[in-house]
């Protein structure tokens, strides 16, 4: 079957298959950090042989690169807006690694910067200046599949997809999904609490992952790695590791609850010429697809086209305003189908989606969510993109696109301004596109873009995080008395602020 | 204005892994997705524009195989054809259907429907055979044009464009004729709701084998289906020297 693996490339009209979200070699390089924005390097050590000596006569001379030209792709963030220069990386590939360099960082204060799959979208997975990269891409063992529980016991630094993979021939899946599976990290995933593309059917991370291990700044490791469904004893203090990007302590292990792999997917994209039958969809679509709507999405006509023309996607129909994306997951096509079927009829019959498509086979499923998960790669070939990832109450979802199109009405450096997101789970990815960094554009839309937000009641940051580029705007959408304890509990578990400084707690 | 057929083949999604069974007698298919064998899809779109363009007149989508593979005639239906055939064969008797059987069916629906033109995929993603054009052709003693990568039908006989070694080999040959679609004929459509929605409504019709006089008994035994061999580790060289030994050792160079 000679002809079977090559299909994927030659036939899908998308393009390579196991697309991986990495730099493009010869791709511009971005300023340095420390030169772009305002900001200034902590006391910390700069790091000499004697350091360098320790790190090698831990790790060997294979798991610490120095050379810096690889050390390139593990400084820049891969949608290039912002370059730290480092000079050394670590790749452990054991707790006890983790925690002895951790304890000789807070011994020597050496800043670390920990990383994953280097997917984030706010510049909290790479150095701001100099400091070491302690990177999981080793730590990458599956300890335990549990077929009965569903639970899934592995390292931080196993990638999405295969830990997908690797669950499908146990008839179980990621309670999450991505468009940058093919290169994130769990551990990753979880110190960000990462949404995605199922969340409004799988919940989110605070409920999947069941147990962690965590290890602090000095080096202590903490077992939080708990397989149970239920315990309440004493605080639930995994949640710290959850979402603190690492400023807490460094996820070293994960025990995640991992929902039985749906017999039956189908997929349906549709066009729409308005939001506000968008919102009517999804409420019809709730209430005829119930149990079995498994993803809501919605991209805007000028989103799509940077699939379109930018990735030279192919689109399943002619152009519309809106497109929305709705996957169904359940243990029964037939059912499935025929629910899905009277849904579509109903929604064409009432007028409120002009045309569209359905599909259940893998391939054709697969190019379509490539139009929804290759987005952010086909916005980075319009140059600089500033990026903004907001929830707002839903009837808000898409007011922030039309409102900064009229206050960049006049603005020639302005590429595109447009959005798409999570319409299940009201969370609206925004951006505005320019050819290059524009600190003009910039300070128009920020601090715009959160006050805006604010006044909603939204949320500065749905799933993306804080990371280097937002810490000044956590107070938008977190309280003053809030914000004393995020710095008291940074200031309890890593007093000396080792661990990715700049980054997520405000000054 | 012409009547054409096409062949649309029930295969394995290209997108799912392929398991071989246990017992090695085949591989799995129950529960796995299965869709219309994309050269087919190629195919099906092809005719589909000739009726656009008023170069057809009807489309009629073939496909042999057990009851699921009505699911591949109604996308064809989907995606414009008029009027599906359901040739139905199952259990052993399909697992050792052949193009030699196939294109005896084709043949003969062929003449029952009168038809001009005849396309079907360049080959299936499942068997990789690449005989059904060929065949087809042998048993009507029409001319054929393989590979085509660009169809253009005059009024008595139609140009295809092929890809060869080396360029583009252009023929022409009389109609009736069998075509078989590469992959660059064309890019297949997604079939839209309300076309989904029509094509509930178009008639497939039901055949044996045998109603149309074909004899599908088996002139193969499948005797093992194995997996590929699994690809060996790589190893790391410090450099090219260590390279150059290595290569040496196994004796590639």
């Amino acid at each position: 079957m000679l002809s079977r693996r090559f299909l994927s490339k030659l036939l899908s009209p998308n393009g390579a298959k196991n697309f991986k979200r990495s730099l493009a070699i010869g791709s511009k390089i971005p300023e340095l950090t420390k030169d772009r924005y305002p900001v200034r390097r902590g006391e910390f050590a700069i790091l000499n042989k004697e350091h360098l000596q320790f790190f090698t006569d831990l790790l060997g001379t294979q798991r610490v690169v120095t050379d810096p030209a690889e050390c390139e792709s593990y400084n820049i963030d891969w949608i290039r807006s912002v370059r730290g220069y480092s000079t050394c990386i670590l790749k452990p590939k054991t707790t006890e690694e983790v925690s002895k360099i951790l304890s000789f960082c807070n011994d020597h204060r050496i800043a670390v910067c920990p990383q994953g799959g280097n997917t984030g979208l706010v510049g909290g997975s790479v150095p701001v200046f100099d400091e070491v990269v302690l990177n999981t891409a080793l730590m990458n063992q599956i300890y335990d599949i549990n077929d009965t529980s569903g639970v899934l016991i592995c390292q931080a630094g196993c990638v999405l997809e295969n830990l997908d993979t690797a669950l499908a021939e146990r008839g179980l899946m990621m309670p999450l999904d991505l468009g940058a599976k093919g290169s994130c990290h769990l551990g990753g995933n979880v110190s960000t609490n990462a949404g995605g593309l199922r969340l409004l059917r799988y919940g989110n991370l605070h409920g999947s992952v069941l147990g962690l291990e965590a290890v602090k700044a000095d080096g202590q490791i903490v077992d939080l790695l708990s397989t149970l469904k239920k315990d309440n004893t004493g605080f639930h203090l995994k949640h710290l590791f959850i979402g603190s990007e690492g400023a807490l302590g460094i996820v070293t292990k994960i025990a995640i609850q991992c929902p039985a792999k749906p017999k039956a997917v189908n997929l349906a994209f549709l066009g729409l010429n308005s939001f506000e039958n968008i919102l009517k969809v999804l409420t019809q679509a709730k209430r005829d697809l119930g149990e079995v709507l498994a993803s809501c999405e919605m991209i805007d006509e000028s989103t799509l086209e940077v699939c379109t023309d930018n990735l030279k996607l192919k689109s399943p129909i002619s152009n519309f305003p809106f497109y929305m994306l709705i996957e169904t997951h359940g243990s029964n096509n037939e059912h499935d189908q025929e629910k899905l079927n009277g849904f579509l009829e109903d929604v064409m019959g009432n007028g409120l989606v002009l045309d569209g498509t359905v599909t259940n086979e893998p391939s054709k499923m697969k190019n379509i969510w490539d139009l929804r998960e290759r987005i952010t790669e086909g916005f980075i070939q319009d140059g600089y993109v500033f990026k903004y990832d907001v929830s707002l109450p839903i009837e808000n979802f898409y007011s922030l696109v039309p409102e900064m199109r009229q206050r960049l009405a006049n603005d020639e450096e302005v590429v595109r301004i447009s959005g798409y997101g999570h319409l299940g789970d009201g969370n609206v990815h925004f951006q505005v596109s320019c050819r290059q960094f524009s600190q003009n554009i910039l300070n128009k839309i920020e601090p715009f873009v959160y006050e805006f937000t604010s006044k909603l009641r939204g949320s500065i940051s749905a799933e993306h995080g804080i990371g280097f580029r937002k810490p000044k705007y956590v107070h938008y959408s977190k309280s003053a008395e809030s914000i004393v304890i995020m710095k008291q509990l940074k200031e309890m578990f890593d007093p000396n602020g080792i661990l990715n400084p700049y980054k997520v707690i405000p000054n | 204005m012409a009547r054409v057929l096409v062949g649309v083949k029930r295969v394995i999604d290209y997108a799912v892994k392929i398991r071989v069974k246990p017992d090695k007698s085949g591989v799995v298919t129950d529960g796995v997705k299965h869709s219309m064998n994309p050269f087919d899809e190629i195919a099906v779109e092809e005719a589909v524009r000739m009726k656009e363009k008023k170069i057809a007149s009807e489309v009629i989508a073939v496909s042999c195989g057990p009851a699921q593979s009505q699911e591949v005639l109604r996308t064809a239906l989907a995606m414009g054809v008029d009027k599906g055939i359901h040739v139905e064969v199952s259990g052993p008797e399909y697992e050792t259907l052949q193009p030699i059987h196939v294109s005896k069916i084709l043949a003969k629906i062929a003449q029952n429907e009168k038809i001009d033109v005849i396309i079907v995929g360049k080959q299936a993603i499942d068997d990789d055979c690449n005989q059904t054009a060929q065949m087809t052709a042998g048993v009507l003693d029409w001319p054929q044009g393989t590979f085509a990568s660009k169809i253009e039908k005059g009024d008595k006989d139609i140009t295809i464009t092929r890809e060869v070694d080396g360029g583009l080999e252009v023929i022409k040959c009389k109609l009736p004729a069998v075509l078989s679609a590469d992959l660059r004929l064309n890019e297949p459509r997604y079939a839209t709701l309300p076309n989904i929605m029509k094509a509930k409504k178009k008639p497939i019709q039901k055949l044996t084998p045998k109603d149309l006089g074909v004899d599908v008994s088996p002139r193969i035994k499948i005797i093992s289906v194995e997996d590929p061999p699994t690809r060996q580790a790589g190893q790391i060289v410090p450099d090219v020297d260590n390279l150059i030994s290595k290569l040496k050792e196994a004796g590639h160079c």
